[in-house]
């Protein structure tokens, strides 16, 4: 009985943990600030250090957390106070699109430029690779000359 | 020049002035909207622009059309913003006076925790209208870059006065009273 006792009570001390846990998602300021931004200050949080707003915000967040709301959950409630822009996405409308489309575009551009500067070198290279270069006469001559010269 | 007339060249070089074509309208564009002040600069009354945001409290959403025929001192705010503080009780004295003859003041929340905001407005007793602008889009269109910030409208709508900061006795009484007498 006793031993039974004491598993139960090992067991329990292993799993409470792990539940409380799973039931509080402890996230933290510090991992929150850098993906949200400071809506006056126009900064991700974690580099508004001075700004009153960004001081009230980060008190925001952490009473959250304190109510173990997880991170998308916290993220969440900052989008329903201060919209959108909290997130330190870019908008997806309107110039904020190209936030999106200039990274692409510069890739697509990149690697065009990329493949006809490669077309153009191959282009420039002699053909080396196809065999030698054919000799002239006086070559020639030269060559058999030397070889006549080294004969043994 | 041959050189850089070669396809290449020319498309580095003209993705390179597009880039800051880009650059420059994106900052033109998220500046704030000085049509007021230009206006006011030169006598004229602009109409206000359309504001209709929701309550701070009891739900729903107040907009600035439903004070058409009323004198108007819209107050941007912030309950994380000093100088707020320091002006809430004048503007609060001022919308008990004026709210008798036709004028009201509206208070306009904004970037701020719904939460504080609330006790905010408890702590100073604000008995007048307070709407809430969670992202800040109607600062633009009011020009408003700091707070907080002040603008009179007249019973016809349009902009008779800003203030680009703190609003004191003087320059209320100056810029409000006058507005009470006109007509509608």
């Amino acid at each position: 009985m006793r031993r039974l006792l004491s598993l139960t009570a090992a067991l329990l001390a292993l799993g409470l943990p792990a539940a409380a846990a799973a039931q509080c998602p402890k996230t933290t300021l510090g991992d929150i600030e850098d993906e949200v931004m400071c809506p006056v200050c126009g900064t991700p949080l974690s580099l508004a250090t001075e700004a009153p707003q960004a001081q009230r915000e980060r008190e925001l967040i952490e009473r959250l957390i304190d109510r173990c709301r997880s991170k998308e959950q916290v993220k969440s409630t900052l989008a329903a106070e201060f919209g959108d822009d909290v997130l330190a996405l870019p908008g997806d409308d309107g110039f904020d699109l190209t936030a999106y489309l200039v990274p692409g575009v510069a890739l697509l551009a990149g690697g065009v430029a990329l493949g006809l500067a490669a077309a153009r070198w191959r282009r420039r290279r002699p053909a080396a690779a196809s065999g030698p270069a054919p000799r002239s006469e006086d070559s020639e001559a030269r060559l058999d000359a030397d070889i006549d010269r080294y004969d043994l | 020049m041959r050189r850089l007339l070669a396809p290449l060249p020319l498309a580095v070089i003209c993705a390179v002035i597009a880039l800051i074509g880009l650059l420059g309208y994106g900052l033109a564009s998220k500046g704030g909207d000085s049509a007021i002040d230009e206006a006011l600069a030169r006598g004229e009354r602009e109409q206000a622009p359309a504001l209709a945001l929701p309550r701070l409290e009891g739900g729903g959403e107040a907009s600035l059309a439903r004070y058409r025929g009323r004198v108007v001192v819209l107050n941007f705010w912030a309950s994380w913003c000093e100088p707020c503080r320091a002006e809430s009780p004048l503007l609060e004295r001022w919308h008990r006076r004026i709210s008798k003859r036709g004028g009201t003041v509206l208070g306009v929340d904004v970037l701020d925790v719904t939460s504080d905001a609330r006790r905010f407005a408890r702590e100073y007793r604000l008995s007048y209208p307070i709407v809430r602008d969670r992202d800040g889009g109607s600062l633009r269109d009011f020009g408003v870059v700091g707070y907080p910030e002040s603008v009179v409208i007249d019973r016809r709508g349009r902009v008779a006065a800003v203030k680009r900061g703190p609003v004191d006795d003087a320059w209320l009484r100056s810029r409000v009273t006058s507005l009470l007498r006109e007509p509608a």
